[in-house]
């Protein structure tokens, strides 16, 4: 049997001192699928990816990743069942300044020994792995030992990218992480992107508010849609 | 361990704080360490100033103002002793030996000490070391003068110069004894005690310096006496300032101490060097200790302005602290990436602070021999030095745990959200 990759149902959640913010009946993600979640800003896109990741705790309902009740892990199993099996790329400063981009990519593997093993098993070690992304993202490899912060942003979001992807993990998290680019170097990344979901059979899932990237991938849901949370008027 | 490799390069990321810290810490450290080693060091040098002396005989004042005067050449005796008082010590039948001293005039700061060859036999230093002459012979002409290793060195003498002693002890407008210049025949080792800042002459030859001077005032006119008129007479002393006693048997003391001290003749005071020398370094260790706690606070200072640097970093850095979170570091991660951020801070500290301490005592050692007669040693750190240190260590890390809480919890409400 096929157990989906995340299973969201009767998902319920506010900030302390806020009224409810998500109230998602269900959701579902398919390994290796690649889903496009669109919201406008503030409407929670980022709240969501945290309670996938186990960071926020959900007020009520179940978040299964992999067919494991994040709710019933302890904190740190929790922490670690999210690296193990998680990528995450962030709209922008997403890597340590001080660390070469090679070790900016490595980290992952730093904390989690299974995406380690996984990287060894794949391309032999660590450092090959981290070269191997690098180079698949377009990236020359004489970039590898450059200090993170002397790149650009979009260089930057693409060694995001990486770092995401090393150790194979089932799923790659991507936070509006195109916004800081321009319209061209957008689709370049999405390409690339793609490209190494395939190749590890991870699935994606992307939050935008920037409607004109949904047709790129496999499917497209709407925030507002999936929640039933009263809406705060927007102005 | 990849937690330091972090810690260390987002340090390096904030090198200029990050070097301020250190050098903040190191300086302390530093002093600390140094007020520590001049501490012991004049402790130690300080109980060894006289051994194998078992009684200080002067007149009667306080134990400690004897003690000064005789010993380190600090102020004056309030009264003489009579000859004939020293006569009836020397001839006590418990005494073994007795040296008289007779204190009073000085030689361009350093004082002159009158007294005989006993002194050289039986005045003993640190643990039973008597003295010994670097050149030359101890004297025996009525105008020959024994120098301290010091006073050679400090004013440039070699045997066989002629000096010129002043009257009195203060440092201004002193009455010359420059009708009777005294040679220099012999120089003594040093000795780290104040015997190295003094002028060694027998007792005939500070007789006859004063032996025409009447009521403090030197003879003019045909009341003078020459040089070699001086030697014809005969210049027997007939006080002395102070008395320093061996005794045949330990036991004694005590007995001979109370018998002085209940002498009839004249009010004597008799005290044991050990217990007097342990009285004046407790009135000196309250500075001491101040010292120490003064220096402890500089450190205590020193580690609070790393606290400050760290806390202050913390805000700028919860984009640092998301990205950890996000790349799968545990809360307690984060925290010990702060912990061991003060750690590897105060360890710069210290090591800098030790490398300072021994570029400093290289540097000065000559100086403090030379001026202070303080040897600090160029040794290891001592076992307390080393707790000292390890309590610095410990303390930073305490304080580092301080915005590793704070970097903790910000980092569990943040998770890997952090909105700039
Ligand atoms: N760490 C937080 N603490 C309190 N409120 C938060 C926090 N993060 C987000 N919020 C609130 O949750 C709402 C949704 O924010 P967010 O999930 O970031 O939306 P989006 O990612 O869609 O722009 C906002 O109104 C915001 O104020
Ligand atoms: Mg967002």
């Amino acid at each position: 049997m096929t157990v989906s990759l995340i299973k969201l149902t009767a998902l319920g959640f506010a900030w302390p001192g806020q009224p409810e913010l998500l109230n998602i009946p269900t959701f579902t993600l398919d390994r290796g699928e690649r889903l496009f979640l669109k919201g406008p800003s503030g409407s929670g896109k980022t709240t969501l990816l945290g309670l996938l990741g186990g960071v926020q705790t959900v007020k009520r309902g179940n978040v299964h990743l992999l067919g494991t009740d994040l709710a019933k892990l302890s904190a740190s199993k929790r922490d670690r069942f999210r690296v193990d099996h998680t990528g995450y790329i962030f709209q922008q400063f997403n890597l340590l300044p001080f660390l070469s981009v090679e070790e900016n990519v490595q980290l992952p593997c730093r904390f989690s020994k299974e995406r380690a093993h996984r990287a060894e098993a794949r391309h032999g070690s660590v450092v090959e792995a981290s070269r191997h992304l690098l180079a698949q993202l377009g990236l020359a490899p004489d970039l590898g030992t450059r200090r993170a912060d002397s790149l650009s942003i979009g260089q930057q979001q693409r060694v995001a990218a990486a770092r995401a992807l090393i150790g194979s993990p089932e799923l790659v998290i991507a936070d509006e992480p195109t916004s800081a680019l321009d319209a061209d170097a957008r689709e370049g990344f999405l390409k690339l992107l793609f490209a190494e979901c395939s190749a590890s059979g991870a699935g994606l899932l992307f939050v935008s508010h920037d409607q004109s990237l949904a047709p790129l991938f496999d499917r497209t849901l709407s925030l507002s849609e999936l929640n039933r949370a009263a809406r705060p008027l927007e102005n | 361990m990849y937690l330091l490799r972090l810690a260390l390069a987002s340090l390096s990321n904030r090198r200029f704080t990050a070097l301020l810290t250190v050098f903040a810490i190191g300086l302390s450290v530093c002093l600390l360490l140094a007020v520590e080693r001049v501490r012991t060091e004049a402790r130690a040098s300080f109980a060894s100033t006289i051994s194998g002396t078992d009684l200080i005989v002067g007149a009667r004042s306080g134990s400690v103002n004897l003690l000064l005067y005789s010993v380190f050449r600090i102020g004056n005796a309030t009264n003489n002793i009579r000859w004939d008082s020293f006569e009836t010590l020397a001839n006590h039948p418990q005494v073994d030996w007795a040296i008289p001293l007779s204190l009073g005039d000085s030689h361009k700061g350093y004082r002159v000490l009158g007294t005989n060859g006993d002194y050289f036999e039986h005045y003993h230093y640190g643990r039973g070391l008597s003295l010994e002459l670097a050149e030359g012979k101890p004297f025996q002409d009525l105008f020959d003068v024994v120098l301290g290793a010091e006073v050679a060195q400090a004013l440039g003498y070699h045997l066989g110069d002629h000096i010129v002693l002043a009257h009195g002890v203060s440092t201004v407008s002193l009455q010359q004894h420059d009708d009777k210049p005294f040679v220099v025949t012999g120089i003594l080792e040093r000795t780290g005690t104040p015997v190295d800042r003094t002028l060694h002459i027998s007792l005939e030859g500070m007789e006859a310096l004063h032996v025409d001077w009447k009521n403090g005032v030197p003879a003019r006119g045909a009341g003078k006496v020459s040089a070699e008129q001086a030697r014809e007479m005969h210049l027997q002393p007939t006080a002395i300032t102070a008395v320093m006693l061996g005794l045949k048997s330990k036991i004694a003391t005590f007995a001979l101490q109370r018998q002085i001290n209940e002498y009839r003749g004249e009010p004597l005071l008799a005290v044991l060097p050990g217990v007097a020398l342990q009285e004046l370094w407790s009135l000196m260790s309250t500075a001491e200790k101040a010292l120490l706690v003064v220096s402890v606070f500089v450190v205590l200072v020193g580690l609070i302005g790393m606290l400050t640097a760290i806390l202050a970093s913390l805000n700028e850095r919860r984009r640092e602290m998301a990205i950890l979170r996000s790349v799968g570091a545990r809360p307690w991660h984060v925290a010990g990436l702060l912990v061991m951020e003060a750690f590897a801070l105060a360890t710069a500290g210290v090591g800098l602070g030790l490398g300072l301490l021994y570029v400093g005592i290289a540097v000065s050692r000559g100086f403090l021999q030379a001026n202070y007669g303080l040897d600090l040693p160029l040794a290891l750190p001592s076992a307390y030095e080393w707790s000292l240190l390890g309590g610095i260590l410990g303390t930073a890390i305490l304080m580092g745990s301080v915005p590793a809480w704070r970097a903790y919890r910000q980092s569990l409400a943040d998770g890997m959200s952090v909105r700039l």
